[in-house]
């Protein structure tokens, strides 16, 4: 008889493992509170990366022809500013950067070096154009301020599903707002000061061992895009920072 | 009777675990792929496809740069051929679009397969969700190969094996040896596809690829129009090819874009930001933007009205 009640209490056990786990927690539970910045980082985006050019290739290794927007759903107005482009006055203003802001710096042949600045400020700097973003967690929405190449950058861990409480399972969503206008592509093919990016990190684990993030951006401007510019960067961890090759902002290379 | 009793109960324990295992395989609520998914054209458009030449961006070793001086892109019309398929590797080029469901275990619900769907020239891919493990590496191979996946923090991840020998990219080719790593990353209405092609025969180091999707709810166009063999100008039992030195599209790119030729040939020393010290004094930037008569029948340098849109 003993044998028999511990064989139905392991099967009342069985029951209970096959209830799934949203069963468990019941209706009306308190979602978690979800921390921010460096405490609720799922991953660790810090280190050394690079990026590997794999696609395109011509409008990103080489500054492609004046007046080539092939895959950009340039505007009209776009395409006016793109076919005005001029380096020399670029270089004679100051304007260098142009093709250096957060809209275009992270589908640039570049290497990263990302660090938490604090534990609410990542930052992410690039060896292409020497430049710095720094995005902050747990700020409210961006307020109008002074604009730069890099913006106002808000970032938050965010869950593909609603209501999933697993930290393993967000990614990084860095909104981009306070631009200097500048270039999508090298040849002058515009974003203006009123785009808005959306970014979208991934950090996977390949068989191999090797770390790979993907950074797929989205470029919303309603001045010179028909409608969203999405690209996808690709990133391999690098072990140190032995390559890393700081070069200044160039207008025509 | 007790025995009986015992006998039950164990076959209950074990139905319990067994059941418990299969909803691990259930597709984690609200992360949905199901639905038409379209190419959004802002990678690649226009490029590569055009030309018969061209393998920029590309870690394609020496045997791959030799197979791809004397492949003819006729051969697509050989008889033999015309309704071979592309592989798997085709979808994360985005040249066709990604209508995708799954396929369900009637009782439990939980999820056997997802599937891609194919295309007019792309056979679907079958992704089995339960657990099974791939074939032995001398099993069949086909143009879908055998493919398996895993939720990896929500994110659909797949593993294809056992494709036969193909084109990569429509230009470049690929072995019987190779594998394909596919991540199906959702944000929104945004489906990021990212892959990666290994090869030991053809490839240096892992080509990485990748192509974003919107979701529409317009169902694609799949072209589903069974493939039927007609005479393309290429006789049967002929092989186009370009014996050494002959093949007259080598110098294209070069000459419409200034891009020096040891760039356009591939290979993995191009794909990393250093390589751009080597293209400074070699790389003539045209004065206007130019293309050849494939690339004007499809939109030659884009402009406004170019980029189609996602209809919803």
């Amino acid at each position: 008889m003993k044998l028999l009640t511990s064989i139905v209490g392991l099967a009342a056990i069985a029951l209970t493992l096959q209830q799934p786990a949203s069963a468990q927690g019941g209706r009306g539970a308190a979602p978690a509170v979800f921390p921010t910045g460096k405490p609720g980082a799922p991953f660790d985006p810090t280190g050394y990366w690079v990026s590997l050019i794999t696609n395109n290739w011509r409008f990103r290794m080489v500054p492609p022809a004046k007046g080539d927007y092939a895959g950009i759903p340039i505007s009209m107005a776009g395409k006016k500013a793109a076919d005005a482009w001029d380096p020399t006055q670029d270089e004679a203003t100051g304007n260098q950067c142009k093709h250096y802001g957060a809209a275009s710096i992270m589908y640039q042949p570049t290497r990263l070096h990302i660090t938490w600045q604090d534990d609410t400020t990542l930052r992410v700097d690039t060896d292409a154009g020497t430049q710095t973003r720094l995005f902050q967690f747990g700020k409210p929405a961006a307020t109008p301020g002074k604009r730069t190449w890099q913006g106002n950058s808000v970032a938050i861990w965010e869950a593909r599903r609603a209501n999933n409480q697993e930290k393993s399972a967000r990614s990084l969503k860095v909104t981009t707002t306070s631009m200097l206008a500048g270039y999508l592509r090298k040849n002058g093919v515009p974003y203006g000061d009123s785009a808005v990016l959306t970014e979208y990190y991934d950090l996977f684990q390949e068989r191999d061992g090797t770390t790979m993030m993907f950074v797929t951006a989205v470029v919303q401007d309603p001045v010179y895009l028909e409608q969203r510019y999405i690209v996808i960067s690709h990133f391999r961890k690098e072990p140190d920072g032995s390559k890393w090759d700081p070069t200044p902002c160039s207008a025509r290379w | 009777m007790m025995r009986t009793l015992c006998a039950a109960a164990f076959a209950f324990v074990v139905a319990g675990y067994v059941g418990f295992a299969q909803v691990n395989n259930e597709v984690p609520e609200g992360v949905e792929l199901s639905g038409n998914w379209v190419s959004r054209n802002n990678t690649e458009f226009n490029t590569n496809l055009h030309r018969a030449y061209d393998f920029l961006g590309m870690p394609l070793n020496d045997a791959a740069k030799a197979w791809a001086l004397s492949h003819s892109e006729e051969q697509a019309s050989e008889p033999e051929r015309q309704c071979a398929f592309y592989t798997s590797t085709y979808f994360p080029f985005g040249f066709a679009p990604l209508p995708m469901w799954k396929e369900t275990e009637l009782r439990t619900g939980s999820t056997v397969a997802w599937v891609v769907g194919g295309w007019l020239d792309v056979v679907p891919m079958v992704i089995w969700m339960d657990g099974r493990p791939h074939p032995s590496a001398y099993a069949p191979h086909s143009a879908s190969g055998f493919t398996t996946g895993v939720w990896e923090n929500d994110v659909l991840t797949t593993y294809t094996t056992h494709m036969i020998a193909n084109l990569l990219h429509r230009r470049g080719p690929h072995s019987d040896l190779a594998t394909m790593t596919l991540r199906f990353s959702r944000h929104a209405d945004i489906l990021s596809l990212t892959g990666r092609i290994d090869d030991p025969v053809y490839l240096s180091e892992p080509l990485y690829v990748s192509r974003e999707w919107q979701f529409s709810s317009v169902p694609v166009n799949r072209s589903a129009v069974p493939c039927t063999v007609a005479y393309e100008g290429v006789r049967e039992g002929t092989v186009p090819h370009y014996l050494p030195g002959q093949n007259p599209f080598v110098e294209e790119t070069t000459k419409l874009w200034g891009i020096p030729l040891e760039a356009v040939q591939g290979g993995a020393e191009t794909i990393y930001p250093e390589y751009r010290k080597k293209l400074r004094d070699k790389y003539v930037r045209p004065e206007k933007c130019v293309a050849n008569a494939s690339e004007l029948a499809a939109g030659g340098c884009g402009g406004p009205g170019r980029v189609a849109p996602v209809i919803n």
